[in-house]
């Protein structure tokens, strides 16, 4: 037996395949909608990957460094250094800001990183793709090769200019944003350092209060004003395990002796996956849903039009003695044919596409045979209304009077 | 079953009950022998689709008995389960246009019903350009319906209605779009195949250019059939 779905495409392929297009398109939509959901959860993995770390230790009760504000002081690292099980600790801040270069300027994740020995210490950039890692202690930066900085430039961020010394490549923040690397005494001052200005109105107001200008005491309103300019406080340590040493026991050990909370990694992952960009999944399903809506009110639109140009066929079918099912399958071959189209032309235009969109777009090929499966599901329900009605079209018809 | 004919008795079909009832057809009688091309004429109304749609089993009659052949098919019921079959195998159609499925090409048009059959497909096609040939178009058989004009298409339509060599041919109004000449000429092939193939063909027609050539016509009125001679005209 022919194939009657085959031969009705091949007689009027312009027509499915503009339409094809048209749905191809749509689906190519969906099919990066879907990948800047997977781009948001890789950009959280890589932020993780690159801190190098096996425990984050944050401010108690928070949900820190990356899904909440945490603040610790600078010096804990030493105390958790010397605990059993740990390898390293290291000092780290986050800072998101518009980091700028002349006229113009880049959202960036601006990363302070403590001192130390590249490879040993978390934190670091763990490979450059130009340039050499930060030497000196001040107004160095390595930066991601999406902000667009070239080696050589000058960056301005708050009071301080920045030379960059240094490109490396997918070091972003669980937003896209790409990470701009600078010395940790630098990332503390850039986070707490006010301008001028404010400096010197906070001074007038520390010393027109009576608690802290006292004439009986000496040296106290010089020592306030000492501790309002500077900033003894970081983020976030990062902490690397001892191989043989159990992270769950070390992590138990930081926060029972040193009253801190302390995540680890499938606790970080759980963080950012099920709660920061949470939301954003959500919101990205219901446009899922939607799309997907749209595409079978299309398909269906389309397959019964294409059904009622051809009535008197059927009905000439049906008299002739063709079996429903052979008709009932033609219409869902074409369908189906339709929905194949339409993928191959969405999986194409959705690949080419997605270099460029502003934010991370990733198409893993899970995704892809999942969204034909739906497609096809989709198409293959979206031609019932068509087929019911082909069903119902009476063989009489096709005879006069 | 070539080589057979169909007898109708008594065949009638009411449409809708109580005071709304129309009898379209109030026992029909007709008889078509084997290689015999009939007439059916009547005005507008009178029962002429009816009676094709009952013998084409797409409706149900309400009464009456048919018997195609030796089998009686239809005795106040249908004695057929499959009438999808029935139609497929043992009735062929040609309607007024010719109808051919527009995605297929002539041999295909052609060929369809005894792939839908079951025949392979290399035989079914072989099967259609014989029959082609013998309808003069085997010239056309790689066409598309749109390509062809309306006589190479109603005779298209003519090879698809008797390839699976049914005993009855139903056509409907087969010469209503064409001029005189090509009307004569879808007569004669009717007649020639239908003696070539032992069918009996039922011609329903208002066509006064090919009223002449029937020997025998039924006149139906008010659901009723009226033998009647016919001039048996030659056709050349």
């Amino acid at each position: 037996m022919i194939s009657l779905a085959g031969r009705d495409i091949l007689h009027g392929w312009g027509k499915f395949v503009f339409t094809g297009v048209g749905l191809g398109l749509l689906l190519g939509v969906t099919l990066v909608m879907a990948g800047v959901y997977r781009g948001m959860v890789d950009d959280g993995m890589a932020l993780l990957d690159n801190s190098g770390a096996d425990l984050w230790v944050v401010q108690r009760d928070t949900l820190g460094p990356y899904a909440e504000s945490s603040s610790i002081n600078d010096d804990l690292y030493r105390g958790i250094r010397a605990m059993p099980g740990v390898a390293e600790a290291a000092n780290i801040t986050y800072l998101t800001m518009q980091v700028r270069k002349g006229q113009q300027d880049v959202r960036s994740m601006v990363v302070g990183v403590a001192s130390g020995q590249v490879g040993a210490v978390p934190g670091w950039p763990t490979y450059l793709t130009a340039g050499r890692q930060m030497t000196r202690g001040h107004y160095e930066a390595v930066v991601d090769l999406a902000t667009g900085f070239k080696i050589g430039d000058q960056l301005d961020i708050r009071r301080n200019g920045y030379t960059v010394v240094g490109l490396t490549r997918r070091m972003v923040s669980s937003s896209g944003d790409p990470m701009v690397f600078i010395p940790l005494k630098d990332a503390q001052e850039a986070q707490f350092l006010k301008d001028n200005d404010a400096i010197w109105q906070n001074r007038r107001r520390t010393e027109a209060n009576p608690a802290f200008n006292r004439p009986g005491v000496p040296g106290l309103l010089n020592a306030v004003q000492a501790s309002q300019s500077s900033n003894p406080y970081v983020n976030a340590v990062l902490v690397t395990i001892k191989n043989g040493h159990d992270p769950a026991e070390v992590a138990e050990a930081i926060r029972r002796w040193k009253r801190l909370t302390v995540y680890s990694r499938p606790q970080m992952e759980e963080i950012l996956v099920g709660k920061l960009i949470a939301t954003s999944a959500r919101q990205i399903g219901m446009f899922l849903v939607i799309l997907a809506l749209v595409s079978a009110t299309i398909v269906a639109f389309i397959i019964y039009t294409l059904t009622m140009d051809k009535i008197r066929e059927i009905a000439v079918l049906k008299l002739i003695g063709t079996r429903n099912r052979t008709i009932a399958a033609m219409i869902m071959q074409q369908s189906l044919a339709l929905g194949t189209i339409g993928f191959a032309v969405g999986k194409i235009s959705a690949t080419f596409a997605a270099p460029y969109f502003p934010k991370y777009v990733l198409l893993v090929p899970i995704d892809s045979l999942i969204g034909f499966m739906v497609v096809l599901v989709i198409c293959a329900l979206a031609s019932l209304v068509a087929i019911r009605m082909a069903l119902q079209v009476d063989p009489a018809e096709a005879i006069g009077g | 079953m070539a080589g057979t004919g169909i007898r109708i008795e008594g065949l009638r079909k009411r449409y809708g009950s109580g005071d709304t009832a129309v009898d379209a057809l109030q026992g029909v009688e007709l008889q078509v022998a084997p290689g015999e091309v009939i007439g059916l004429v009547g005005p507008s109304g009178s029962g002429k689709s009816t009676l094709l749609k009952c013998l084409g089993a797409v409706i149900d009659p309400t009464a009456g008995r048919i018997v195609l052949g030796d089998e009686v098919i239809y005795d106040n019921g249908w004695q057929v389960r499959d009438l999808r079959a029935l139609r497929r195998d043992r009735i062929g159609f040609v309607f007024q246009a010719p109808y051919l499925i527009p995605f297929l090409d002539v041999t295909d048009n052609v060929a369809l019903l005894p792939m839908l059959a079951g025949v392979p497909n290399q035989e079914a096609r072989k099967r259609a350009r014989e029959l082609l040939a013998a309808l003069e178009v085997e010239h056309r058989a790689k066409a598309m319906p749109a390509q062809l004009s309306g006589g190479e298409q109603q005779r298209v339509a003519i090879a698809r209605g008797l390839i699976n060599r049914p005993p009855v041919v139903l056509a409907d109004e087969p010469t209503a779009p064409l001029d005189s000449q090509r009307a004569l000429g879808v007569i004669r092939i009717l007649n020639d195949m239908a003696q070539q193939y032992q069918t009996a063909v039922i011609v329903v027609t208002h066509d006064e250019k090919i009223i002449p050539t029937f020997k025998r016509i039924y006149n139906i009125r008010d659901g009723i059939t009226h033998e009647e001679e016919g001039e048996g005209r030659a056709v050349l």
